[in-house]
């Protein structure tokens, strides 16, 4: 069995602030580390692999840097990294993003099992993993809490749905996205975390990918372009009550007064 | 991306995610804010729904401002694939400029395949839309995290896809429009990769979606063991711990009492913010509560712009107080 998971390194701090002079990102100097939904993912391709003889791989898109992901994942037991690293990738929305990766998916080999994590904590959205799925005409499951058993042939999962919990049988090859609590991800073991510094990442770029055309990867290949990007607009500003603490305790208690408190 | 004709392109389509005959809220809300867009562009708004129980759908909408509803008859639980397949081939059929879809589970799941499908744009949990000069959709969402807002274009291949999340638009109000034509449509799909083996209702009862009061802890909270201090004065109002997406990252809190675009949508009686500083993507979560008291030591945080009662304090100094003088009420009323 062939497992790939996805991961992507993102800012250690997902909340980026403006200069609300300039309108600048004020994103220097921030620390990167692996998105943590996507640890849940390869955390649920080691237990896979606990069971079976998986072999994992890990795919990441983006700057050299991001190689890093790829060494923390050796840590935690993948066997594979993939890095997708072109400055013609740059700037991708969720369908050149989501493209990307099925290029590059597919560049490595046939893949029963493709894991995401449910989202990323910069971008937010959960849906590259949906686009990933498209673009290889398989079929995903998202939010899954549960992987309840696994063959050569089909995948059992419980997943969640808004008001209810469903259990569906899928076969592979398939994509599935996994909710971060169910796959708490364990931690790096110091001998791989060693082995794995020796190991060889391999790198992918355009010409690797089996089709060349830079109109269909990065900003190019983006259907949605960022216009324009402002701060906020506030609403008002209220000056706020300064009130020390058991002051401040009787006032908010006192706003209580559609609520028998006591 | 495939480069569009945008002028064969017109019209909007919102998605009527349904389940056992019964309309989820979210597209009444998507039904109002498609009727103000196309006002603006003079074009007609369409539905589809897929599922069972289709005959109660049309009912439940018919005091909505669609002009055709398109039902397809197919397993009532949603799949991937036939859905994805079903409602492309109503997208091929009708050609709408643009598709509107929630922001629910169900719709997060099917929006990127779609987007896919037609090699267009996707733009996910918008919190406002408007038309531009050129008759584009601009997709205003929050980005990076949720203190800056970016405006979104599809301006070259279509149809422009957005989904937003229940909660956010005004639904449409009931009132007497032209009758809409029902269309119904048996489809030829099938796929075997997905077997539902079965479904289960998710008890909501401790759910923070249903507290009356609700004590949101942010990242002004320094440690872990510090949320039992939030817990028990939460406990003590009678009501539940929510927080903001700061914590569910850090592993503090789980997803399902986060609060947020990226979140869960509440609408309390109370609310206490605690160490919240009020990103656009939180705010979008809980504008609608009624009474937003929030504590905060920044007298510059953005939570107080929409609080009711904000307070500039140090939830540190203020919650252990809060607790005393609750204790105290309640010994007092044993006596």
């Amino acid at each position: 069995m062939k497992i790939a998971v996805c991961m992507k390194q993102v800012p250690a701090v997902s909340e980026g602030n403006m200069d609300p002079k300039t309108g600048v990102l004020l994103r220097a100097g921030m620390e990167a580390v692996v998105n943590v939904y996507d640890l849940a993912a390869l955390e649920a391709a080691l237990r896979i692999k606990e069971s079976t003889d998986a072999g994992i791989h890990v795919f990441t898109m983006g700057p050299a840097k991001a190689e890093s992901v790829l060494r923390e994942a050796f840590a935690m037991g993948a066997d594979e990294g993939w890095l997708i690293c072109d400055k013609a990738f740059a700037g991708a929305d969720v369908l050149a993003t989501s493209y990307t990766l099925m290029r590059a998916v597919r560049a490595v080999g046939d893949f029963d099992l493709i894991l995401c994590g449910k989202q990323t904590t910069d971008g937010d959205t959960a849906q590259v993993s949906g686009g990933l799925a498209g673009w290889m005409n398989i079929p995903h499951i998202n939010w899954t809490t549960e992987i309840i058993r696994i063959s050569d042939k089909e995948i059992n999962v419980r997943y969640n749905m808004d008001n209810r919990t469903v259990t569906a049988s899928v076969s592979l090859p398939c994509l599935v996205s996994v909710e971060k609590d169910s796959f708490m991800p364990r931690m790096p073991s110091l001998k791989l975390k060693i082995s794995g510094k020796k190991k060889a990442v391999h790198v992918l770029t355009i010409g690797d990918l089996g089709d060349r055309d830079k109109e269909h990867y990065g900003l190019s290949g983006s259907a949605t372009k960022v216009r324009r990007i402002f701060p906020p607009p506030r609403t008002k500003h209220q000056e706020p009550v300064t009130l020390d603490g058991d002051k401040a305790a009787e006032y908010i208690l006192s706003q209580f007064s559609d609520v028998n408190l006591f | 991306m495939r480069k569009a004709n945008t002028e064969e392109w017109s019209g909007i389509l919102v998605y009527v995610e349904c389940r056992q005959g019964k309309v989820h809220p979210a597209v009444r809300e998507l039904i109002g804010e498609a009727r103000r867009l196309a006002e603006k562009l003079q074009t007609s708004v369409y539905g589809a729904a897929a599922g069972g129980g289709l005959d109660r759908v049309a009912k439940q909408l018919g005091d909505c401002p669609l002009e055709q509803l398109y039902l397809f008859e197919a397993e009532d639980e949603y799949t991937p694939v036939i859905y994805e397949k079903i409602i492309a081939g109503c997208i091929e059929m009708l050609k709408p400029a643009i598709v509107l879809i929630g922001g629910t589970h169900e719709g997060r799941a099917l929006a990127p395949r779609l987007a896919v499908a037609f090699e267009s744009g996707l733009t996910a949990d918008c919190t406002s839309l408007k038309i531009d000069e050129e008759g584009n959709l601009i997709q205003i969402r929050p980005a990076f995290g949720g203190n800056v807002m970016a405006s979104i274009l599809t301006a070259q291949s279509r149809p422009q896809f957005a989904t937003v999340r229940p909660g956010i638009m005004e639904p449409v109000t009931a009132g007497h429009f032209p009758e809409m034509t029902v269309v119904k449509r048996r489809v030829n799909v099938a796929d075997e990769r997905v077997k539902i083996l079965g479904t289960r209702e998710t008890e909501s009862r401790d759910s923070i979606t249903d507290q009356k009061i609700l004590v949101v802890a942010g990242r002004g909270v320094r440690k872990k063991e510090d949320l039992e201090m939030l817990r028990e004065l939460a406990k003590l109002l009678g009501g539940g711990l929510a927080s903001s997406r700061a914590l569910v990252e850090k592993g503090w809190m789980s997803p399902g009492e986060q609060i947020g675009l990226s979140g869960n949508t509440v609408s309390p009686q109370y609310m206490i913010t605690c160490g919240v500083s009020g990103t656009v993507q939180f705010m979008a979560g809980m504008k609608q509560t009624k009474n937003i008291i929030a504590i905060n030591t920044d007298s510059n945080s953005r939570i107080f712009e929409i609080a009711h009662y904000p307070v500039c304090g140090d939830l540190y100094e203020i919650v252990p107080k809060m607790i005393e003088r609750l204790k105290y009420k309640s010994s007092e009323r044993k006596e």
